[in-house]
């Protein structure tokens, strides 16, 4: 049904221009045919997964719907939770805020640990990566800590900062340092001979080198590690906050769980993982747009 | 009369974990200034590594090299490379590439406004201007290697160091190149080093060829003069008995008194 409506309305378009003004036709003909095209792209990438939507949330309405269900249906959820939506800037105080604080408190987390990552992350790779001391002495530290689960680092924490916050953040920190330590050793490990050749001829000093051939050659690899920690940062912070307590998206979850509020739950976990995905995205935008034309050589 | 780059007894041999392969044996050799001296051989007899030992880029084992009566053992913009593959770093465009190299010779001795005049210069002279704000992934073969030219002639380097600066090119982009750093060597009188493995390609350019014997443990079999009067026309000299003479010993050389052994 969705499919046939987007679909008509392309081939109207096509259809009238030829009758409104002949003269025009030639030069405006492909124009047109840019914007269907492009209409064309987007129905192919959004409609499918918007069908796919619709039907799990009919499925889900049935299944649920019947008497003695554990879990409520969506129309139950959007009505529990209606106010949380449309209202999302509240503070009555304490932890009773907003989703919109909820979030905002995750994400200030997330943004703390991560850039801290980043750039300690980034740092201690190129170390890694260019020094073979370094990667002999390190490497092996790094493989066996990047094994601990990001919530068992919590308790340790909590001994040494004696306050949720910090504590948090390090787990944020300590949880997405691994895989941008990694990729960024590999990537500069990679870079070529003659770069390196290159720089030696020119004389570039070790900072001018840092920043005009081993960043952009390995900014590739440095960005699948910064990809893949911002996924792990979002899924620690979201199991920190549980623990942690206090203003931020999982202890939202953890209270809703103890009163008993479903709706809120789900409603939550649909935030988080939508956030989940944009962070995702922006990280993999970002990238793209620094390495344009690094990758070709 | 000292000569102006001097190889002095230079051996190098590599060394991985126990194993050691000697590649280059008692290499001398003396350049004028401004002159042109090609170095040619076989695949994998160590003409690149004799280049990097002159760039500084590879330490000799024994012996070294001596520029204007000191000794280099490192690299720097005095004797700028242009590499078999370009080398352009891909994230920078066609000016910046250039222009970093001005940057750290002229730091001091130029200002801004004059560093980016003789970046232009430089692309100018070979003919890249047009691309100056283009990605070395946006143009041709012979348009990166032109560049890698300019880059390196920015620099303004005592020695000009080129290792199979036309290898990758087909034969007509090669050929005009050739034509443009004859031209380039015509006007700036650079003193200039160049790896081929192309006869012609040697001939054409150098005023002396050096004919290195196959590997390992390569060294300098023969030296040949080019007595050919400059500026040179490759069509003229297609039928100039002097230069099919050398062509035929460059031959000779190659072909029958070192013959290159394929590993079996
Ligand atoms: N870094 C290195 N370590 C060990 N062996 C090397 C190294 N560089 C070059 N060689 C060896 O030295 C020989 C000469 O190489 P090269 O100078 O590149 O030859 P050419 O440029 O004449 O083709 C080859 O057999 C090569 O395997
Ligand atoms: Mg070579």
């Amino acid at each position: 049904m969705n499919m046939q409506v987007i679909k008509t309305e392309p081939a109207t378009a096509l259809a009238k221009p030829p009758v409104a003004s002949v003269a025009l036709a030639p030069k405006q003909a492909p124009n047109y045919d840019k914007y269907i095209k492009a209409a064309k792209d987007a129905a192919a990438r959004i409609i499918p997964p918007l069908i796919v939507f619709a039907l799990l949330m009919v499925f889900w309405e049935l299944l649920c719907r019947r008497a003695g269900s554990t879990l409520p249906p969506p129309s139950k959820v959007y009505q529990d939770t209606k106010e949380l939506i449309f209202d999302p800037f509240f503070d009555r105080g304490g932890i009773d805020k907003g989703l919109f604080w909820h979030l905002s408190a995750s994400l200030q987390r997330v943004a703390f640990g991560y850039s801290l990552a980043a750039v300690v992350g980034i740092a201690l790779g190129t170390l890694v990566g260019q020094s073979v001391w370094a990667m002999r002495g390190l490497d092996p530290i790094f493989q066996v800590l990047r094994t601990i689960p990001p919530l068992a680092w919590l308790p340790l924490a909590l001994a040494a900062f004696r306050d949720g916050q910090p504590s948090a953040i390090f787990v944020i920190f300590i949880t997405s340092i691994w895989p941008i330590i990694i990729n960024t050793a590999v990537g500069i490990r990679n870079i070529p001979q003659d770069y390196r050749n290159v720089a030696a001829v020119v004389q570039l000093n070790p900072l001018e080198f840092f920043w005009k051939v081993m960043l952009p050659s390995a900014a590739p690899y440095i960005f699948t590690g910064l990809r893949i920690g911002i996924g792990l940062s979002w899924l620690a912070i979201i199991a920190a906050e549980m623990l942690i307590g206090g203003v931020g998206i999982g202890f939202f979850i953890w209270d809703a769980w103890n009163s008993s509020h479903i709706s809120e739950i789900i409603l939550a976990l649909f935030y988080v993982g939508i956030i989940g995905f944009v962070l995702d995205r922006m990280i993999a935008g970002l990238g793209k747009l620094v390495t344009h034309g690094t990758s070709v050589s | 009369m000292t000569p102006y780059l001097k190889l002095d007894h230079v051996d190098k041999v590599f060394t991985r974990g126990k194993v050691s392969s000697e590649v280059l044996k008692d290499i001398n050799l003396n350049l004028g200034k401004g002159e042109y001296v090609s170095i040619i051989g076989h695949s994998g007899c160590g003409k690149s590594t004799m280049l990097n030992i002159i760039a500084g880029l590879t330490r000799a084992t024994i012996g070294g090299v001596i520029l204007e009566d000191r000794e280099v053992n490192s690299p720097g913009p005095d004797r700028a490379v242009v590499f078999q593959n370009h080398s352009l770093l891909p994230w920078l465009t066609v000016y910046q590439n250039v222009r970093l190299g001005v940057d750290k010779v002229f730091a001091k001795t130029k200002s801004r406004a004059e560093r980016d005049e003789w970046t232009m210069h430089n692309l100018n002279l070979v003919q890249m201007t047009h691309a100056k704000d283009k990605r070395p992934s946006e143009i041709s073969g012979g348009m990166k290697q032109r560049v890698g030219i300019a880059r390196a002639l920015a620099m303004e380097p005592k020695v000009l160091l080129l290792d199979e600066p036309f290898g990758a090119l087909d034969a007509l982009t090669r050929a005009h190149l050739q034509d443009s750093v004859m031209a380039l060597h015509q006007k700036l009188g650079n003193t200039i080093v160049m790896i081929t493995h192309d006869v012609d390609e040697a001939v054409l350019l150098s005023d002396r060829i050096v004919m290195m014997t196959n590997g390992p443990s390569a060294t300098i079999g023969e030296v040949l003069d080019v007595p050919l009067p400059r500026p040179r026309q490759r069509l003229e000299l297609a039928s100039n008995p002097v230069y099919l003479d050398c062509r035929k010993r460059v031959l000779e050389f190659l072909y029958e008194r070192h013959k290159f052994v394929e590993a079996a």
